[in-house]
């Protein structure tokens, strides 16, 4: 039984990461090929930091990811507590499901609806261009939106309601007791909500694809309008550069993580 | 008024202004197109009119069906067998499970393809052994493939979480009451883990039944599920009524679908979510 | 200590008819009371009495519905807490989490911005007065109970308020260091003047630290005075019932100083009842003697008999109703014994909502009354 269970394991796993290792070992391939590996190099590399539109692209994908998430944690985090604090129960519900709408509609949903605002907006406001930077940015903030809170809100819920009012006894006004009281005692929330946002905007196709335009390209639209009809060998570059990335994030994040937890275990053995 | 209360009631203020904005807005814009047309006069030739796409929803559906009971089929015994190592172990499988999650979609969906092309590397091994090519890109089979693969990550990590969450102690009395490993699993852990299988199911179901990127890529153009449809609604053929009328009916049917599982499931449990 | 009804000296706490209600049932109903200077006064009572409530009234954390709360004579319903000269120390603590034991001490002053020398050396007396110095880097989470509670304890007082709120303070702590702390409490409080208000459903807590008890049931208050008054002579059956072990029975005042119960007239010191008015009488388990049945009062038969260490806690049945008795004679179960009780130890009260709800021990165990006592401390 366990062995059957570690070969299926091990199965799925390789499954899944197959493709990847493939496409992975074959975009340091010389020759143009899927098939057959005729040697070792970087020409596709080469190639795809020469295209300036991919550049362009990475840097869309950054300012975009930056600049969301952290809109998106300022007014999610402000939402957190105050939905916390809110005593109506039917407003707070009714808040709570609108902020649900993103995460539970498809993805294309929201992209065509956000398409639909931006459009009808530019012809009220006579734009010559609807689309592009700001829509962009106002759809990531929407989406990542629901994620903060998502990671926010539990906290203030599981903070002691007394240490708010500690906070106050102790002459701090409802603003004091927030930023030094409040905001501490959520900030692994809030970090983590940060974090999301980022990923999630630096990761978003379907949204983007629906409400950019072809002035305002990120990574993902890059790749989406290259991989549009024959095979590219830069993008293997590309993918490749982005797993790996990834891979280095996901382990520096659990790496730093469980470091954290070590030392802090430490501190505490010495004390006692 | 009590002292505060203004911070505290304007905190959520931004918040519920930008959803009123850009999530409320959006979808009355929806409906506005589904209902009206052209010029702006009501009309429900929009919807009447989707008979013509009944084959593509029901394409749609299937695909979306098969894909999301096999991954349960796949990512329920994963879930549960990554459970059951030891704890070291089992850190480094989530995080396995987890890294395709943060793969770009698009990534994933090519490295596919470029597996199961024509020219692909399976193709070129068979024909190395002197097998003759499959054609496996252009076909349903690799249209729901591509899904399976790509989504499921998605069914295992919330039904493992919830697993790892479930009191050992349960297990244990059940064994004590007398179950063997197959009651245990199917009377004890089976029942408590259905939140994790809700979730697992809609967050398989919901991209799959919407992709677009998927079925062009592994489909080559030979099948038109809903999400291409609408795709090509607004990006090439510019008939906003039609595409507001059939993302309408898709977000009428998730919607309908996510509140009959909830019922279901019957529970406040937001553990299924991956944060 | 002394035998005055309420400790003298200024007015600093006044409530004036204070009510309020959550969601429209009623916590408090018309709430009326003085707390003086230098004071150690205690809201005692159960779960739902209300007196955590009056102390988060006077904190500033909730607002009455109706009436007036003055601070030194100056009307205060409306002032938030930040700018009340209270300050509180909370139920399981609020230690806040991302500071050590030095910044939650110093949170206050920070806030006023005190400069940082000065904070230094507050902290540092603080932290002698609590017996933590050498703690000031810790962690909070690294912290014992009784700890947390001094670093609690300090936060509040290093701001000098003139009025100290604790809110059930000792409940989160075990038995042996709920002790310790209620004498290092009180001399706390008598080292520093400050004025305490103690909130608590223990009674042994409230009689043995409070210069006043404010014995509190239903959101009104029950009696107020010093711990001896309260316990030797309650107002109604509640306070009599609530404070100690007491027999509670039906009798009529036949005229003053004579009342009669358990079908015989005894001699009592209570006076300024109306002729035979129904009253309700205490007798405290201890301040019954048993005697040989021919010079007995009332005589009974022995149902039960629990070995207590310095005392026999012996259930007697006198016509029906069940008396318990405290004595150090051994008497065995089924014997029946005479009871004699001494005019002083009679106390005669007025009829109230509470008569007939206590004061039989037909059905009285001991692990009821604890586990009684365990579900209210969880509850608050």
């Amino acid at each position: 039984m366990k062995i059957l269970s570690r070969i299926y394991i091990a199965l799925i796993f390789f499954l899944l990461f197959a493709p990847i290792i493939v496409l992975a070992v074959f975009s340091f391939n010389t020759s143009g090929s899927t098939t057959q590996f005729a040697g070792l190099s970087f020409k596709w590399y080469a190639e795809l930091f020469r295209d300036s539109v991919a550049i362009k692209a990475l840097q869309n994908s950054l300012f975009l990811a930056v600049t969301s998430s952290l809109i998106a944690t300022v007014i999610g985090t402000l939402a957190a507590f105050g939905i916390d604090k809110m005593r109506n129960r039917k407003l707070k519900g009714a808040i709570k499901s609108v902020t649900n709408i993103p995460m539970m509609n498809p993805d294309i949903v929201t992209g065509v609806s956000m398409m639909l605002l931006f459009v009808a907006l530019g012809s009220i406001l006579h734009l010559s261009e609807s689309l592009g930077r700001t829509s962009m940015l106002i759809a990531h903030v929407t989406f990542n939106l629901p994620y903060v809170i998502l990671s926010v809100l539990p906290k203030f819920k599981q903070m002691d309601p007394h240490l708010s009012e500690a906070a106050l006894d102790l002459g701090c006004t409802p603003t004091q007791t927030f930023f030094r009281v409040e905001l501490p005692s959520v900030m692994s929330g809030v970090v983590s909500g940060l974090m999301l946002a980022f990923t999630l905007s630096l990761d978003d196709f379907v949204i983007s694809h629906f409400v950019s335009s072809p002035d305002f390209v990120t990574l993902p639209l890059y790749v989406y309008n290259q991989t549009a009809h024959e095979v590219k060998y830069s993008m293997y570059a590309l993918c490749t550069i982005i797993v790996a990335a990834v891979l280095v994030l996901l382990l520096l994040i659990n790496f730093v993580g469980s470091d954290n937890r070590k030392k802090k275990s430490k501190r505490v053995i010495k004390e006692v | 008024m009590k002292p505060g209360s203004f911070f505290k009631k304007a905190a959520a203020a931004p918040h519920i202004i930008w959803s009123v904005m850009f999530i409320v807005f959006p979808l009355l814009f929806v409906i506005y197109f589904a209902f009206t047309d052209n010029y702006g006069n009501f009309t429900f030739d929009n919807l009447t009119g989707l008979s013509v796409y009944t084959n593509t929803f029901i394409l749609s559906i299937g695909f979306a069906l098969i894909a999301t009971v096999v991954c349960l089929l796949i990512g329920y015994p994963l879930a549960y067998f990554i459970s059951r190592t030891d704890p070291t172990k089992q850190k480094i499988l989530v995080l396995l499970i987890m890294l395709p999650m943060w793969i770009n979609l698009l990534i994933r969906t090519y490295s596919l393809m470029s597996l199961l092309d024509n020219g692909g590397l399976i193709n070129g091994l068979l024909q190395t052994f002197g097998l003759s090519k499959i054609k496996m890109v252009g076909t349903s089979g690799a249209v729901i493939l591509g899904m399976i693969y790509d989504f499921l990550p998605y069914m295992v990590l919330p039904i493992y979480t919830t697993m790892s969450k479930l009191d050992k102690r349960y297990i244990e009395a059940a064994y004590d009451l007398g179950c063997n490993n197959r009651q245990v699993i199917s009377k004890v852990v089976m029942p408590l883990t259905v939140p994790g299988v809700i979730s697992g199911i809609t967050m398989v179901f919901v991209p799959s039944i919407s992709t677009f990127y998927i079925s062009q890529k592994l489909g080559g153009g030979t099948f038109d599920l809903i999400g291409d449809t609408i795709e090509r609604q607004f990006q090439n053929e510019i008939t906003y009524n039609t595409g507001a009328a059939i993302s309408l009916i898709m977000m009428v049917l998730i919607l309908i679908s996510l509140a009959v599982m909830n019922k279901f499931a019957d529970s406040d449990e937001e553990g299924g979510i991956i944060v | 200590m002394n035998e005055k009804d309420v400790k003298e000296g200024n007015v600093i706490i006044k409530l004036q008819d204070i009510t309020k209600s959550f969601d429209g049932e009623p916590v408090l109903q018309g709430i009326n009371l003085e707390i003086h200077d230098n004071e150690f006064i205690t809201l005692l009572g159960p779960s739902g009495c209300g007196k955590t409530t009056t102390l988060r009234i006077i904190g500033g954390f909730e607002t009455p519905d109706s009436g007036s709360i003055y601070f030194d004579g100056r009307e205060i319903s409306d002032i938030p807490p930040y700018k009340r000269q209270v300050n509180t120390v909370f139920q399981r603590y609020a230690l806040f989490p991302h500071l050590n034991v030095f910044e939650n001490i110093a949170f206050g002053l920070r806030i006023k911005k005190v400069p940082d020398p000065q904070i230094r050396e507050k902290v540092k007396q603080m932290l002698i007065l609590v017996n933590l110095k050498g703690f000031e880097k810790r962690n909070i989470s690294t912290l014992s109970g009784g700890q947390q509670q001094r670093v609690a304890i300090a936060r509040a007082l290093i701001n000098e308020p003139r009025v100290l709120l604790l809110d059930e303070p000792l409940a989160a702590l075990d038995l042996k260091l709920r002790k310790d702390m209620q004498n290092e409490l009180k001399n706390i409080q008598q080292k520093t003047g400050i004025t305490f208000i103690f909130v608590t459903h223990d009674q042994e807590e409230a009689l043995s630290m409070s210069d006043t008890i404010v014995v509190m049931a239903n959101g009104s208050i029950q009696q107020i005075g010093t711990p001896e008054k309260i316990y030797n002579e309650p107002t109604n059956a509640f306070v009599a019932d609530f404070i100690g072990e007491s027999n509670i029975v039906n009798g009529i005042m036949i005229r003053d100083y004579e009342v009669s119960f358990a079908k015989q007239t005894f001699v009592c010191e209570d006076f300024g009842f109306a002729p035979n008015e129904p009253v309700d009488v205490v007798v405290r388990p201890e301040d019954i003697d048993i005697v040989p049945v021919g010079e007995s009062m009332l005589t009974g038969e022995v149902t039960s008999v629990t070995f207590k260490g310095d005392y026999y806690e012996i259930i007697v049945d006198i016509d029906n109703f069940k008396w318990m008795i405290e004595t150090t004679d051994k008497v065995s179960v089924g014997q029946t014994i005479g009871i004699s009780i001494d005019p002083n130890e009679i106390q005669v009260m007025k009829k109230s909502e509470f008569s007939g709800m206590f004061g039989d021990y037909s059905s009285f165990s001991d692990e009821l009354d604890r586990l009684s006592d365990m579900t209210e401390g969880a509850k608050e």
